[in-house]
């Protein structure tokens, strides 16, 4: 019975199993009906169409790269253009003997050993089936010679390109940045954010600085080109042209002249520069010293450029103003002085009895002041205009590190600011719980102590530096900073503002502040750290100064600059924001082992202010002015 | 019996000739248009030569293994195939962007290849176990067999045998009797899921399969190739250009002329009345497949028969309908004829299972 019922369960079975080969014959049949109807529309019905597109394909599609957007400072003025000129271009895949074909190559035109060098250097790196310049820059003799002679050099061709220069030089290098040929890297990079198809035919890519950040508004969309080809594959007419859309340009909110006046400022000295707008974000000026000059990376910098640079002491493609950590010193102060008034630890009038030093209640251990036996009585406003120490050790042990660390970080201090450009670090403001995650140890009081004036875990960049200024100078409202201001659309010239709307703004109390700003703005009068550069000055001009230390100095030991080695001496430190009462402009200075603040950063930030706010050019400052005479090709 | 006549005896006994005239048809034509799309190059046709032979020697080899020892193989080529296809998730190594390979000392190999045959025979042994109760479960199990290897190769990411195997193993639940209204509603959640999908991919994701589907959007890379073979196969006309004639083909136009994109240069050589021949020929190969799944005894055989026969269609139909720019362009090789060894191996090594169904004697379950 059982048995019955299986078998009759498998014929059924056997039977639903041919249904179903039928339908899958079916279906295969249905299928290669499609395939038959599609040959039959393509090579039938549209034969003719196709036997043309045939017939004239000898049509190429070839793509259209978009002219690169110009770099505008906020006055219009040029940082980055292109312009146009013949290059010398070899294919090393239609070459069999590259080095023989070069050699022959020197007979017509001239090609130096650096030239080779970074020629060498672009074949590592390169894409395949890519042409790559061996000469760039071809005067029209040089054109003329290299034509008559074409026939001897298959795979070598001479193209007209746009090329990307900077007539600034060194000038905001660190800002501008540069772009460079595509390497393998970037085409990975390009691969993974979709973005590939847009860079066919392109050979360049922001590598730093906005050029890099505003890679996507610069470049802009790549068009394509239907050329017709005779046999032999020479372009005989073009069918059909999809135009390229140009990249967008960039209005920065930088001010070139502003910026040169700050770079000069620094003469030989290294350091680092950031001025920004408190009522805007706007950046105006951002140094970093020494730079480099951003035209010598765009065709493939030469091997010793590149050590030179590279190896260089004085790290000139280091941006200080956005990478560097330093201690931010005694340039802490004001905002320790204002977290001092407005969690009610301290009020103007609080008085200490300073004796040059400050020991926790029950240890022996001394925090010295930098003035050996102290200030005698110390108030607030005092405690800024000669930056007492002892004032904020005590002040810091009061406040405890959780206070501090939540008061100052709405400053931007140990946070990144999000400007404009990629690359920033972000500082430290330490916490008990950072030194636990870091360090694995517990926060001891005497953390705390050093940490008030600046020193101990701190490390800030001159941008946050910078930025926690312009809040301070603001009364608490803050604009991301940021470098370029305006995008305008090539395409339709509408204008879009990079930053509009502040980020945050603090609610601070208006006379806590106002003893805050008096107090600064005696800092640069006399009797204040930086009298000397405050001197004659004809607008509020608050700061304050800072000292950061390089070496670590033992309980007792004296710091005597003249002493120290030149590169283990203190870094100068200055910031500053003016008219105090309603300020246009926040700064923050850094000379690298400049000794002190007073001395080496203000009077740095003393020019700066005077250009901005009168317009008054240094003595001796001879700043170009004009175009310098080249074409811009938009 | 003279001794020549034995030796030829032992050499046909298990192969299907109809079959066996068909497949060497395909190859002829293979070789042809292999030689007129690399500029009859004889090195590169006399490689693809030794492919042939060799794929043909194992063809013979595996058409003389009886079912049965097919059948043993079953589990553990799967469960080889599968630790082998973790192993490249772990250790694999990445080329061209996507991690295929395993390198096991002597050589390197690529598992997903393995598991074109190893999941369709899995199933079909699964099915064949629990022929007698098969119920809603057991095809959900079949199901579970078929995804668990596939989720691997997706990630690899390798669409087009991810592709290859989901339809070598839906062909054999197809085949199975799964239910027209589990197939109906598997339809429906898929379709229905898609914009969810979509709206869980990256800008950059989504963008890439919009170029899948829109040639025209990346003229100058995925969608050249597109443009460039429609360009071929249509200008080709109804006679085509004559062998070695086509423009597109010589002129340097069509990409990845000799491998996936190779019946472009047969299409633009041979035209209409070639491209129905060929349709023609596959057909006969496919029907031979259908007639020895029809005759097939057991419901192992059957299944492998018929997902093997289906499943050479879709590389039929795939790589064409991607020439012709109806289907997005995957790396689909067209059997047979597409120049590359490995993909020759799988092949013929199905048709020798093919033939072991048809020649061994039929077991009838009684």
């Amino acid at each position: 019975m059982r048995r019955s019922a299986e078998l009759r369960n498998h014929g059924r079975e056997l039977r639903h199993f041919q249904r179903r080969l039928a339908v899958s014959v079916g279906f295969v049949t249905l299928l290669f009906c499609l395939l038959f109807a599609r040959f039959f529309y393509l090579q039938v019905s549209q034969r003719d169409h196709y036997h043309t597109l045939a017939e004239t394909n000898r049509i190429s599609i070839s793509p259209l790269v978009p002219n690169r957007g110009l770099i505008f400072d906020r006055h219009g003025e040029v940082l980055a253009h292109n312009y146009s000129a013949y290059t010398l271009e070899i294919m090393p895949s239609k070459v069999t003997n590259l080095e023989a074909t070069i050699n022959e190559l020197t007979s017509v035109v001239e090609v130096s050993g650096r030239d080779r060098k970074r020629f060498k250097k672009l074949l590592g790196e390169s894409r395949k089936f890519e042409s790559l310049p061996i000469r760039t820059r071809l005067s029209d003799v040089e054109v003329a010679r290299f034509v008559a002679n074409r026939y001897r050099f298959p795979g070598v061709e001479i193209k007209a390109r746009l090329f990307r220069q900077y007539p600034k030089g060194e000038g905001a290098s660190h800002v501008v940045g540069y772009i460079s040929r595509i390497n393998t890297q970037d085409l990975k990079l390009l691969e993974t954010s979709g973005d590939f198809a847009n860079y066919r035919g392109s050979d360049y890519i922001g590598k730093i600085g906005i050029e890099q950040s505003y890679e996507k508004e610069l470049h802009g969309i790549t068009g394509s080109e239907e050329v017709e080809t005779d046999a032999a594959g020479r372009a005989v007419r073009v069918m059909s042209r999809n135009p390229p859309i140009s990249g967008n340009n960039l209005k920065l909110s930088l001010d070139a002249k502003l910026q040169e006046v700050a770079e000069q400022a620094f003469g030989e000295r290294r350091g680092a520069l950031v001025a920004i707008d408190p009522t805007s974000g706007d950046v105006l000026a951002f140094v970093s010293k020494p730079g480099f000059d951003p035209n010598l990376f765009v065709d493939g910098i030469d091997s010793e450029n590149w050590d030179l640079l590279n190896n260089s002491i004085d790290k000139p493609l280091n941006n200080r103003a956005l990478r560097g950590l330093y201690p931010p010193g005694s340039t802490f102060k004001p905002f320790m002085a204002l977290a001092g008034l407005e969690l009610k630890r301290r009020t103007p009038q609080y008085t200490i009895s300073d004796a040059g030093f400050f020991s926790l209640p029950g240890t022996r251990h001394r925090y010295r002041d930098w003035k050996e036996g102290g200030h005698g009585s110390v108030d607030l406003h005092k405690s800024l205009v000669i930056s007492c120490d002892t004032y904020y050790y005590g002040l810091a042990n009061d406040l405890g590190i959780d206070k501090i660390f939540s008061f100052i970080s709405q400053f931007g201090l140990g946070k990144l600011t999000g400007i404009d450009i990629d690359g920033e670090v972000s500082g430290l403001l330490p916490s008990q719980e950072w030194k636990m995650k870091r360090h694995q140890q517990k926060w001891y009081a005497g953390d705390t102590i050093s940490v008030g004036i600046g020193q101990g875990y701190n490390l800030t960049t001159p941008l946050q530096l910078a930025f926690a200024t312009a809040i301070l100078a603001s009364n608490g409202t803050a604009f991301r900073p940021h470098l370029v201001k305006q995008v305008t659309s090539s395409k339709t010239g509408e204008i879009r503002n990079i930053v509009t709307e502040p980020l945050y703004m603090l609610n601070l109390n208006p006379d806590n502040m106002a003893h805050v700003h008096k107090a600064l703005v005696d800092v640069t009068r006399p009797g204040g750290t930086a009298a000397r550069a405050g001197a004659g000055a004809s607008y509020s001009f608050a700061g304050k100064t800072g000292t950061s230390q390089v070496i670590g100095m033992k309980q007792g030991e004296k710091y005597v600059e003249s002493k120290v080695n030149e590169r283990h001496r203190d870094h100068a430190l200055f910031i500053a924001y003016a008219p105090a009462e309603k300020a246009k402009i926040a700064l923050a200075v850094l000379v690298e082992n400049g000794g002190h603040g007073g001395s080496a950063a203000a009077p740095i930030a003393r020019l700066v202010l005077d250009y901005f706010l009168l317009g008054k050019l240094p003595a001796g400052a001879a700043l170009e002015t004009g175009d310098d005479g080249e074409g811009v090709h938009d | 019996m003279t001794s020549s006549a034995r030796l030829w005896h032992y050499l046909t006994r298990y192969v299907d000739n109809f079959l066996l005239v068909g497949l060497l048809l395909l190859m002829l034509v293979g070789l042809l248009v292999l030689y007129s799309a690399t500029d009859a190059n004889l090195s590169r046709v006399s490689n693809q030569l030794i492919n042939m032979l060799v794929a043909l020697a194992i063809m013979w080899l595996v058409a003389n293994i009886p079912l049965q020892h097919i059948m043993r193989l079953a589990v553990p080529l799967y469960m080889i195939g599968l630790i082998l296809l973790i192993g490249v998730a772990l250790f694999g190594e990445i080329q061209n962007g996507a991690r295929r390979w395993l390198n096991i000392g002597v050589t390197r190999i690529q598992p997903s290849e393995l598991m074109k045959l190893a999941v369709p025979l899995m199933m079909a042994w699964y099915f064949d176990k629990h022929e007698v109760t098969l119920r809603l479960r057991d095809y959900a199990v079949a199901t579970l067999l078929l995804i668990l290897p596939l989720l691997l190769i997706l990630r690899q990411p390798d669409l087009g045998t991810t592709l290859l195997i989901a339809s070598s193993g839906f062909y054999v639940l197809f085949l199975a009797g799964l239910s027209w209204r589990i197939i109906a509603g598997l339809l429906i959640v898929g379709l229905g899921s898609l914009p969810v999908l979509w709206a869980m991919l990256h800008d950059y994701q989504r963008r890439r399969v919009m170029t899948l589907f829109d040639p025209t959007q990346d003229p100058l890379g995925a969608g050249y190739h597109t443009i460039q073979s429609t360009i071929a196969v249509g200008s080709g006309g109804l006679i085509g250009k004559g062998w070695q004639q086509g423009t597109q083909t010589h002129l340097d136009f069509l990409p990845e002329k000799s491998t996936d994109f190779i019946f472009a240069v047969f299409s633009e050589e041979f035209g209409l009345v070639g491209n129905a021949a060929l349709l023609l020929l596959y057909l006969v190969v496919i029907g031979r497949g259908m007639m020895i799944t029809a005759n097939a005894s057991t419901q192992f055989t059957r299944l492998v028969a018929g997902s093997i026969t289906l499943t050479f269609f879709t590389y039929i139909f795939v790589n064409i309908g991607m020439v012709v720019g109806i289907l997005p362009v995957v790396g689909v090789p067209l059997p047979l004829i597409s120049y590359g060894g490995t993909s020759m191996v799988t092949m013929l090594l199905g048709f020798g299972i093919l033939m072991s169904i048809e020649t061994h004697p039929k077991l009838v379950k009684t």
